[in-house]
């Protein structure tokens, strides 16, 4: 590259940074400003000041952390983490126990229709929540899971399982199928040879779709919503706009804190398991 | 006794010899992924349907039969037509600024630079956080009071042009300084337009950027070689070829903008005045706030014929894309 192809990379790729993560800068600013830094609007938002609103370089002595001990202390957050962290664990395990074999059928067994099977399966994943939250949230009703974390784990399957299949589909159409024949021609059944040859090779794609499952689970607001009602059974994504947010009054510190906690490790995730996630998403189609 | 162990040895086999044959194994494997889909889409996706020809209400799941009455008193509402309008507004307006900053930005992260782990991280960052608490970042960066983009225009003394400029294209008269970014109808809309192109946008990029790697070297040595250089290269290889999984991630983001709820929902609950209410938004004032389960129903379905025409495109470009 010429230093001039260099300076217009920067030139395009730092303004489109700064805007896709801008709002993830001023959370981080805004969870440990104190009250009176907040509420005085000459302050400058983007960093801590003094009482005159003045910056100081050791700004840290100007930022207070009490507001993410109040989330912490005084609110349901670490309630709402732990079910999160329950409903991403159990969806996962019923994903895999039902998108692993799926996935692997529609690659390797079914041959012409597999694939029109797979994209169908896929399709599911587009009939959104937002179609199907009222007749659910009747049926939550009448099956007397409301208010529990049963309902989440029940339902999250239906978005997870067609897009974990996907995912699989593909990972698995890039193994080499002599790795299996082999095991075959050795006398193996075809279960054996999945669990004992495909599995461990697909390791690394079956983490990938853990983790972008996980994630769709905390992302998922209408079900949590509308499904449960109190306070202690929330997710996250509900918990916080709900709780956190009282009419007129916003606790916009804790709130950033709330915010940016899940999304920091969510992110760091996602970097690692962005290039694999790609290969097996566009695996199943682009081939 | 022994026969029946010879005859239970026989069956075993026979079991063994049938999984074994593809045909039994692949519908063996599949068909728990798929009951469990039709159980939990399939059965309330037709409920749905059911609902929005009956007058049910609240906690019921089942009411009298009203034909299309929920359909035509939905349509005849006028916050159904704005709701009907503004999912237009945000879908065809967020993914247009989408494709044009996902090719752009695409085609400059390809190319290798220093310290482009950490501009990668910041690019991935909208679509890693979940949707409903990003959103309350840009809550809060557009506050009534204390809103960092009023602050910054002040200081830059673009406030009180921003507000004539904003007067003078009849997007948003009388306004004043400072600015409500979600408490004015257009403004608003305006806003929630962006965070919705915010959030798509590097999930967009990420797949064009898969695009460009499944172009075979051979392609780019060719199109040196024949002399294809700058626009005509441009227009002639890299557009054609990279159009089907562009369009992909433009009708992935169709779907997640159409049938999006939270990201309206905490911005402005489909106000100011019901200026801003999308379907899913409405569906939900109707259905559960109101209690008109019958009718809620009926103005989530008005998504579906939109689905119907995404899901077709896809699996036409998906085909396109494999072909190439």
């Amino acid at each position: 590259m010429t230093r001039r192809e260099k300076g217009l990379t920067y030139a395009v790729v730092v303004p489109f940074a700064i805007f896709l993560a801008f709002p993830f800068y001023f959370a981080l600013v805004t969870m440990f400003k104190t009250n009176l830094d907040l509420a005085n609007v000459e302050h400058s938002p983007y960093l801590y000041n003094d009482l005159e609103g003045n910056f100081h370089w050791d700004f840290w002595n100007y930022a207070t952390t009490e507001h993410v001990r109040f989330l912490f202390e005084d609110t349901n957050y670490p309630r709402w983490l732990l079910n999160t962290a329950i409903v991403g664990a159990a969806v996962v395990g019923i994903t895999l126990l039902l998108a692993l074999p799926a996935g692997y059928a529609l690659a390797r067994l079914a041959g012409r229709w597999g694939q029109g099977a797979g994209v169908a399966i896929f399709m599911v994943y587009l009939i959104p929540p937002t179609l199907l939250f009222l007749p659910l949230s009747r049926l939550i009703t009448q099956l007397d899971l409301e208010d529990s974390l049963w309902a989440l784990i029940l339902i999250y399957p239906s978005f997870t399982v067609p897009f974990a299949t996907w995912l699989l589909m593909g990972f698995f159409k890039t193994i080499p199928q002599e790795l299996e024949d082999a095991a075959l021609i050795d006398g193996a059944s075809r279960l054996k040879a999945f669990g004992l040859i495909v599995l461990p090779i697909s390791l690394p794609g079956i983490l990938t779709v853990v983790i972008f499952a996980f994630s769709l689970c905390v992302n998922e607001f209408i079900y949590a919503f509308t499904l449960i009602s109190s306070s202690e059974q929330r997710t996250v994504s509900a918990g916080i706009p709900n709780d956190l947010i009282r009419g007129d009054v916003f606790f916009w510190q804790s709130l950033m804190a709330a915010v940016l906690i899940p999304t920091i490790p969510l992110a760091l995730l996602y970097n690692a398991f962005l290039d694999r996630f790609i290969k097996g998403f566009t695996g199943g189609a682009f081939r | 006794m022994e026969a029946q162990a010879a005859r239970a040895g026989s069956r075993g086999s026979h079991w063994r010899h049938a999984l074994e044959s593809r045909r039994v194994l692949a519908i063996l494997l599949i068909a728990p992924a798929v009951v469990f889909m039709v159980l939990v889409v399939g059965v309330p996706f037709v409920w749905a349907i059911y609902l929005s020809f009956t007058d049910a209400i609240g906690g019921s799941l089942s009411g009298n039969w009203v034909g299309f009455d929920n359909f035509a008193s939905a349509w005849q509402d006028d916050n159904f037509r704005r709701a009907l309008r503004n999912t237009f507004i945000f879908t065809l307006g967020s993914q247009a600024i989408v494709l044009v900053g996902a090719a752009v930005l695409s085609n400059f992260l390809v190319r290798d630079f220093r310290g482009k782990w950490i501009v990668r991280f910041l690019v991935v960052l909208p679509w890693a956080a979940p949707v409903v608490l990003s959103t309350i970042t840009w809550l809060w960066l557009f506050d009534s009071l204390y809103s960092v983009a009023n602050w910054t225009l002040a200081r830059l003394h673009l406030d009180n042009a921003l507000v004539w400029l904003l007067g003078a294209v009849n997007l948003e008269e009388g306004a004043q300084v400072p600015l409500q970014w979600l408490g004015r109808p257009n403004l608003a809309l305006l806003a929630i337009t962006v965070v919705h192109a915010w959030r798509i946008l590097p999930f967009a990029v990420v797949i064009f950027i898969a695009g460009r790697a499944s172009i075979p070297t051979e392609v780019e040595d060719a199109s040196k070689i024949d002399g294809a250089t700058g626009v005509k290269k441009l227009w002639y290889v890299d557009i054609p070829l990279q159009l089907p999984i562009a369009l992909v991630a433009v009708l992935f983001g169709i779907v997640f903008t159409a049938a999006d709820f939270g990201v309206v929902y905490i911005l402005t609950h489909g106000g100011p005045f019901n200026a801003t209410q999308v379907l899913p938004t409405w569906a939900y004032a109707i259905g559960i706030d109101s209690g008109s389960l019958g009718e809620g129903a009926a103005i989530s379905l008005f998504l579906f014929p939109l689905l119907v025409v995404v899901s077709i495109g896809m699996l036409f470009f998906a085909r396109r894309a494999q072909v190439s």
